[in-house]
């Protein structure tokens, strides 16, 4: 007993120094993920903009992080830990880590929070979120051309109004250039199992889809797509890597500026509760360099709705939109509105299949 | 050539002693780890193992992650005593906090200090039944209960799953997939003010009690032991296996839903779908690492909260990854067989003639 009791005093004491040395203006930011940083997709991402708040910084700011957290009982104690442990900010990037992060955040009033994709804030809570509806718009475009058996197979991950947008608004684009396109949508029921991607993947192609989008976070597909010689587009990171003859584009989610500038915020004290939805204008929705293999033309007609769609000038839900059982969504020149975007839980005309509930 | 003879009286100290040395030998090699990947193994293994034992925040945590696991552990290790091998007790757990949480929600508006009482009767009712199918099937068609229970785990998340993405989804929630906050008469109280630390632990430690109470001096807990030591005896006793086979798939399912109601209603507040984060699978290492002894059970409980909230440690301490809990969790399940291996086997060397 006794030789541990002295180990757990002198780490202790060991902990203390190490605390005091480093309290002085050193800014901690945390980050709280729900996979692994090694799943080359949306928590990839979140880490390599941890990585660029470490290059902006240097030695002003010390990053740690917390991988492959369930959004279940564990979150809260995970969030708690970072915020007991000095940090200043903490970015928890998951929607299901909302409600752990809002009860965290009133047990430590002086700590800031950002949560990614939720939709409650609180004196030191920020939201924010990314428009990747922007980035699908442009992928149904190059899709609808390109497709030869005008099937897309779609392998989505849970029904949620993040999701069903993009779905929406990359029918909605590729049926605008192409009346016979069909999509059919595979839902996995997870964010992060390349295992179940792949099936996916692997039952789509059996069912005619020549070309694969998806909203889950693994480049599962990516691969299966190339082993089978078919299209794919990425998702969240630049999954050129996994099919470098597979992937035409991805829609990447660059975090990094915001993160920069958030912790800039909490170094300056100017840092407040915001709720951010930033798109291709502001760069937090990137499209990857375009594959060879799309034609000039096409690449022509995608850059030209990727321009517009940052000048403003084109909303990817622009009426005339009718909702999936025929009744009108969006009069003709209508734009749906965020509040409308945010809570979207049906499909657009001409899909097939039930949304799950 | 070396041979593995059963030894005729394994020593009973050592029965007890295999999940000590086991645990030692984890830390060693524990130790080899860090120190063949280049950390300080010694501030790494102070990190993990001994620093969340310092603060009240890790206590505190500690004790929120070890309830469900000491109660899933207990309600398991009386069924292993006597040869009947729950493995669901993650969808008994999963099924407990939907109907706990059904409760909360049905009352969403009614305040009362009934609430709670009833949502946990829920809870056991709900593990109950949901063990109360592998009991079915094994008593009527022969059906495996380790197959079938196993199996019906996955049905329970997914039924979590479906509900919370449908009828019972957050009204003002966005269509996302998880349902409103408890209300406060709906949610566990805490039992260290600025803590998670809910009364569920208050609650686990006395069920603690009357288990060993039920094992050591009742009727139910002597026909557990018989059944599993000698199940010719018991049957020449006149004791029924159909109604062991209900009791022991029973009691595991009411322990199950029981933490399934107190993670939802406690930690949680709300039901979300990855509710089920493992628990009742880990409460299978729990039961067998605490030798299906109750106090045993509440110290492996322990030791396996700690590898989650010292790895975690760890991860924001050293920028270790994630797998640093189920290397952990690993060794000390490997080193755990290997030692009881030793302690019923001897290793005889055979020199060929």
């Amino acid at each position: 007993m006794k030789p541990m009791r002295s180990l757990a005093l002198s780490a202790a004491v060991a902990l203390a120094v190490a605390g005091g040395a480093q309290a002085q203006d050193l800014t901690k930011v945390g980050f709280v993920y729900v996979g692994p940083i090694g799943d080359f997709g949306w928590t990839y991402e979140h880490n390599e903009g941890r990585l660029a708040i470490e290059a902006e910084f240097g030695d002003a700011v010390a990053t740690s992080f917390v991988e492959s957290v369930s959004e279940g009982p564990d979150a809260e104690r995970v969030i708690s830990h970072l915020a007991a442990t000095g940090h200043d900010l903490i970015f928890t990037t998951s929607f299901g880590f909302m409600n752990p992060t809002v009860k965290v955040a009133r047990r430590f009033p002086n700590v800031k929070f950002e949560h990614a994709t939720g939709y409650r804030r609180a004196p030191n809570v920020s939201t924010y979120s990314a428009r990747f509806y922007e980035g699908r718009h442009v992928i149904g475009l190059i899709a609808g051309k390109m497709t030869q058996s005008n099937v897309i197979g779609y392998i989505a991950s849970f029904p949620i109004p993040e999701v069903v947008r993009g779905i929406n608004a990359a029918f909605l684009a590729a049926r605008s250039i192409n009346p016979d396109v069909q999509f059919k949508i595979v839902w996995v029921s997870t964010w992060f199992d390349p295992g179940k991607e792949a099936d996916a993947a692997r039952a789509l192609i059996d069912q005619g889809a020549d070309i694969l989008m998806q909203h889950t976070d693994s480049p599962a597909a990516m691969r299966i797509a190339e082993a089978e010689g078919i299209l794919a587009f990425g998702q969240a990171s630049d999954m050129a890597e996994f099919g470098p003859n597979a992937q035409l584009t991805s829609i990447i989610d660059n975090w990094s500026p915001y993160y920069i500038e958030r912790t800039r915020a909490v170094m300056d004290g100017t840092w407040t509760s915001e709720d951010t939805w930033d798109g291709i204008a502001d760069g937090m929705v990137v499209i990857a360099p375009y594959s060879d293999k799309i034609p000039g033309d096409v690449k022509e007609l995608a850059e030209t709705a990727r321009l517009a769609i940052a000048a403003g000038e084109l909303h990817p839900f622009t009426g005339p939109i009718n909702k999936q059982d025929g009744s009108l969504w969006l009069a003709e020149g209508e734009i749906a509105t965020d509040e409308a975007l945010v809570g979207l839980n049906f499909y657009v005309e001409g899909i097939d299949g039930v949304l799950p509930e | 050539m070396i041979r593995l003879e059963a030894r005729p009286n394994p020593s009973r100290a050592m029965v007890y002693g295999s999940p000590v040395i086991a645990l030692a030998l984890t830390l060693l090699a524990g130790l080899g780890l860090f120190g063949f990947m280049g950390r300080d193994p010694l501030e790494a293994m102070a990190i993990i193992f001994i620093e969340p034992l310092t603060t009240v925040f890790s206590v505190s945590e500690l004790l929120v992650k070890a309830t469900p696991l000491i109660l899933i552990g207990l309600g398991l290790s009386v069924g292993f005593r006597a040869g009947i091998y729950n493995i669901g007790a993650e969808g008994q757990y999963a099924v407990g906090a939907l109907a706990g949480g059904c409760v909360a929600l049905a009352f969403y508006n009614v305040q009362g200090i009934w609430l709670l009482p009833l949502a946990a009767v829920a809870g056991i009712t709900g593990g109950m039944a949901w063990a109360a199918i592998p009991a079915f099937l094994r008593t009527r068609f022969g059906a495996n209960e380790i197959l079938v229970s196993l199996m019906l785990t996955y049905v329970a998340v997914l039924w979590l799953s479906a509900l919370v993405h449908g009828p019972l989804r957050d009204p003002d929630g966005f269509n996302f997939p998880e349902s409103r906050l408890f209300h406060d008469s709906a949610t566990l109280p805490i039992l260290i003010e600025g803590t998670r630390t809910h009364i569920g632990f208050a609650v686990a430690l006395g069920l603690v009690m009357l288990v060993w109470l039920m094992l050591g001096r009742h009727i139910a807990g002597f026909k557990v032991q018989v059944f599993g030591l000698a199940p010719r005896a018991a049957r020449f006793a006149g004791f029924s296996e159909r109604r062991m086979i209900w009791f022991c798939l029973l009691f595991s399912g009411a322990f199950a839903g029981l933490a399934g109601m107190f993670e939802a209603t406690g930690p949680v507040g709300q039901l979300v779908p990855s509710l089920a984060v493992g628990y009742g699978f880990t409460g299978i290492i729990v039961a067998f690492l605490g030798r299906l002894s109750p106090v045993g059970v509440v110290l492996a409980g322990l030791v396996m909260a700690l590898t989650y909230v010292g790895g975690e440690a760890a991860q924001i301490r050293l920028s270790l990854p994630s797998a640093v809990t189920g290397v952990f969790q690993g060794l000390l399940l490997f080193f755990l067989l290997g030692v009881d291996v030793l302690v019923t086997y001897r290793v005889v060397r055979i020199r060929r003639g």
